[in-house]
């Protein structure tokens, strides 16, 4: 099953370094990774996904609370919770598979190449991808998850 | 401030004064506000302003080491004994590398110490500059956090933190690297010391998450083959009173880890000795038998569960310990206790004393005659000493006994890796927390000599010992200069068996006998002859009839560094042993005694 986990660590260098790091020193699988400041520009906030289990998650969200540098850490996928990613496609323009996108999707063209940009939930993405197939993009770009919960629960400080 | 005069050292000692200060002023003297008396440390380019900052000052004495592993584990050796954070001094590029071993040895055991390493000057970082490396690179996994000071005005308020980082919750290492500009002498800048120091990102767990407590006293109520199992967090926490009321309360058997011992004295007819790969067989029986375990400042590495699959499946668990993330970490928490090892015990004690206890006491002394049972059946032979000499050698066990006995048990015993390292932890019965001092979590041959100095520095009256092996006490033998030119008395005891012993015993247990390196082929150093050539006392014992007479001697010499060389039994092994891969209760003996079919 797949596990979003979301953080709030501080907006200083060697910060980032120091949450990837532990991923590899303690030998954690991370299947995506975004991260950006937050409307309060003394915070990144950083969304990861995962496929390890309920004890690996547990673990990688104490390990991660321990880093000095982390405000913050919440499991999203422990309760209801929103999960999007946006997907660039670029196709050959005879290649298009027009059917698949509508007009808004268009994100640039011109005589040789059309880009499109998606949003959903990985696996509509992955879905996507494997209907498009047939009209060989020629490239793909993900951009990782990034979640929020559903209900009135927000990651802050201020609460 | 110590006493170094006692050592024939004097410092120049120039009063600070009150005036702006240079990054390098700032930087010691807000060691001194920590409550910093000494430092070790090891010159160079990247530190120079920093040295000079020292030399001016009378507050802080700083510690010349030989190399800056020795450095590193001093302050750590100082740490462990006293409680207090230890302090190291390293200049940038190899200065910083040198120091790696020490911050990692420290970060396994978590000790406190704050280490500052020169770094090139900030307009050179990232230009592969001379004797540039990036410190805050390699030291990141395993340090508990670091900084990169990016402006001298930052200096004071960086130190608080280090200091505040460093001794609170599971305490840990402490890097600050500081570009050689920042230190500049001629910008000098308003010093002020936070009082406090506030943390958003930083809260340890202080009070014990007490809404378990009472879960625990239930479960406690029920159990009848219960075990105390303590590790090294009761002696950082300072909560070895707690520990023995609570054992001493509810009668139950004590086992401490290697790295707890001494938490729960020794010699007390409760304590099991230690447990784990050479623990006692009674402790290990004991925990493998039990109903219910109570772990306390303890992580159940490796070394203790063997595999922990089938550790001890009979047993709830209760675990207290200040990082939330060792607990369930591996062994699954039946009740989880999250908070310092001390206040989660007054807790515990508060909530037993209040009720009116009923615990089951006719299986509890059951169970203790169990105990006493497998003691008696396998436990250590502590009259060694009474046997003589074994096939006319001398046994390594037997060394450490005559050196409990020269020093009433009170000495403070360092040590380095290897069989002699497990024979001090099984034959010197510590009695009290803090006398005990070694490399549990990552092994460091070459802990024990440096760590010792720390020690004697902080505890100039006590006897302090490094039992050690002719491998290990060659990879830092170089600090007995610095024992000579600050005069340490330090004993180092050393358990000669010509081979890196604990190697060899894996490779007869394991890999049929063919000892791969393990030996030096006639390579060693005349050890007397080594120790006299730095200024210190060296003897020399080969035979049994000789061992008491010189180990008298070697603690009676109060003054003097003596280097006691032994030459002990080259093939005797650890046991107990547990059996890889299996339960607690499958264990070598002996060479061919096993307790499984
Ligand atoms: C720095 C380092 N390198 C290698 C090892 C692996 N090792 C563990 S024990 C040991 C042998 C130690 O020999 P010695 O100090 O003579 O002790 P003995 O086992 O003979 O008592 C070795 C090589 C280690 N623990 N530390
Ligand atoms: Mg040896």
């Amino acid at each position: 099953m797949k596990r979003v986990i979301a953080l709030l660590m501080e907006n200083q260098p060697g910060a980032l370094s120091r949450v990837v790091g532990l991923f590899s020193q303690r030998g954690y699988n991370i299947e995506t990774l975004v991260v950006a400041p937050t409307t309060d520009p003394t915070l990144s906030r950083l969304t990861m996904s995962t496929e390890g289990d309920e004890k690996v998650v547990e673990q990688i969200t104490k390990q991660l609370d321990k880093l000095i540098d982390v405000v913050l850490v919440t499991n999203l996928s422990e309760s209801e919770f929103v999960e999007r990613e946006l997907m660039l496609i670029k196709f050959r323009k005879d290649s298009f598979p027009e059917n698949a996108f509508q007009d808004s999707n268009v994100v640039s063209k011109n005589d040789e190449v059309i880009n499109v940009q998606v949003v959903g939930t990985s696996s509509e993405l992955d879905a996507l991808i494997t209907e498009i197939k047939g009209s060989n993009p020629i490239e793909v770009v993900r951009s990782g998850s990034l979640g929020i919960s559903s209900d009135k629960n927000t990651l802050s400080i201020e609460n | 401030m110590l006493n170094l005069q006692k050592f024939g050292v004097t410092f120049k000692r120039n009063l600070m004064d009150k005036s702006n200060k240079s990054g390098a002023e700032a930087l010691i003297h807000s060691l001194h506000l920590e409550g910093v008396e000494f430092m070790f440390g090891y010159p160079g380019g990247a530190a120079l302003h920093i040295y000079d900052a020292i030399f001016n000052q009378n507050y802080v004495d700083h510690i010349l080491v030989r190399h800056e592993q020795g450095a590193v584990h001093a302050a750590d050796g100082y740490a462990r004994a006293t409680g207090k954070p230890g302090v190291a001094l390293v200049t940038s590029g190899p200065g910083a590398t040198n120091a790696i071993t020490g911050l990692a040895t420290a970060y396994m055991d978590s000790t406190p110490i704050v280490v500052i390493s020169g770094q090139v000057k900030s307009n050179l970082i990232g230009t592969d500059s001379f004797q540039e490396t990036d410190m805050i690179g390699i030291s990141r996994p395993i340090v508990k956090h670091s900084f990169l000071v990016q402006r001298a005005e930052d200096i004071p308020e960086i130190v608080k933190k280090a200091f505040h980082i460093a001794t609170t919750g599971r305490p840990g290492p402490v890097v600050i690297d500081v570009p050689k500009d920042l230190t500049d002498p001629e910008y000098k800048f308003e010093f002020h010391y936070p009082k406090e120091i506030n943390m958003r990102s930083y809260n340890p767990p202080t009070e014990g998450d007490t809404s378990r407590i009472k879960e625990a006293v239930d479960l406690i109520e029920t159990a009848k083959r219960p075990v105390i199992y303590s590790g090294g967090g009761v002696i950082q926490n300072d909560a070895s009173d707690e520990l023995i009321e609570l054992a001493k309360l509810l009668n139950f058997p004590v086992t401490n880890t290697l790295m707890g011992l001494g938490a729960f004295p020794g010699s007390d007819p409760q304590f099991m000795g230690m447990l784990g790969m050479h623990g006692t067989y009674q402790a290990n029986m004991a925990m493998h038998n039990a109903d219910l375990i109570i772990a306390i400042g303890a992580r159940f590495d490796d070394r203790i569960t063997n595999d922990p699959k089938q550790f001890s499946l009979g047993a709830k668990k209760i675990h207290i310990d200040v990082d939330p993330a060792s607990v369930s970490k591996i062994i699954h928490a039946d009740i989880p206790i999250v908070g310092s090892a001390k206040e989660c015990l007054s807790a515990l004690l508060l909530e037993l004393n209040s009720r009116n206890l009923k615990l089951n006491e006719s299986d509890i002394s059951e169970w203790n005659k169990q105990i006493s049972t497998w003691r008696d059946a396998h436990g250590l032979n502590h009259s060694l000493l009474e046997l003589g000499p074994q096939n006319g050698k001398i046994l390594p066990q037997q060394v450490v006994q005559s050196l409990y006995k020269e020093t009433n048990g009170e000495a403070f015993i360092t040590s380095d890796v290897g069989q002699h390292q497990m024979f001090a932890a099984q034959y010197y019965h510590f009695d009290k927390p803090r006398q005990w001092i070694n490399s549990g979590g990552l092994g460091t041959m070459g802990f024990g000599l440096p760590s010792a100095m720390g020690v004697q520095l902080a505890f100039p009256e006590s006897t302090v010992a490094c039992v050690t092996g002719e491998g290990s006490i060659q990879m830092c033998i170089q600090e007995l200069s610095t024992c000579l030119q600050y005069g340490l008395p330090i004993k180092i005891i050393n358990l000669n068996n010509a081979a890196l012993g604990m190697v060899r015993q894996w490779q007869d247990m394991q890999y049929g006998g063919r000892h791969s390196s393990s030996t030096y082929e006639n390579s060693l150093p005349d050890f007397i002859a080594l120790a006299e050539s730095y200024g210190h006392v060296g003897i020399k014992v080969t035979k049994f009839e000789d061992l008491e007479a010189a180990m008298k001697e070697c603690v009676s010499l109060k003054d003097r560094l003596v280097f006691l060389d032994v030459d002990v039994d080259p093939n005797e092994h650890v046991y107990p042993m547990l059996e890889a891969g299996n339960a607690m209760d499958h264990m070598w003996l002996g060479k061919e005694e096993k307790t499984w079919k």
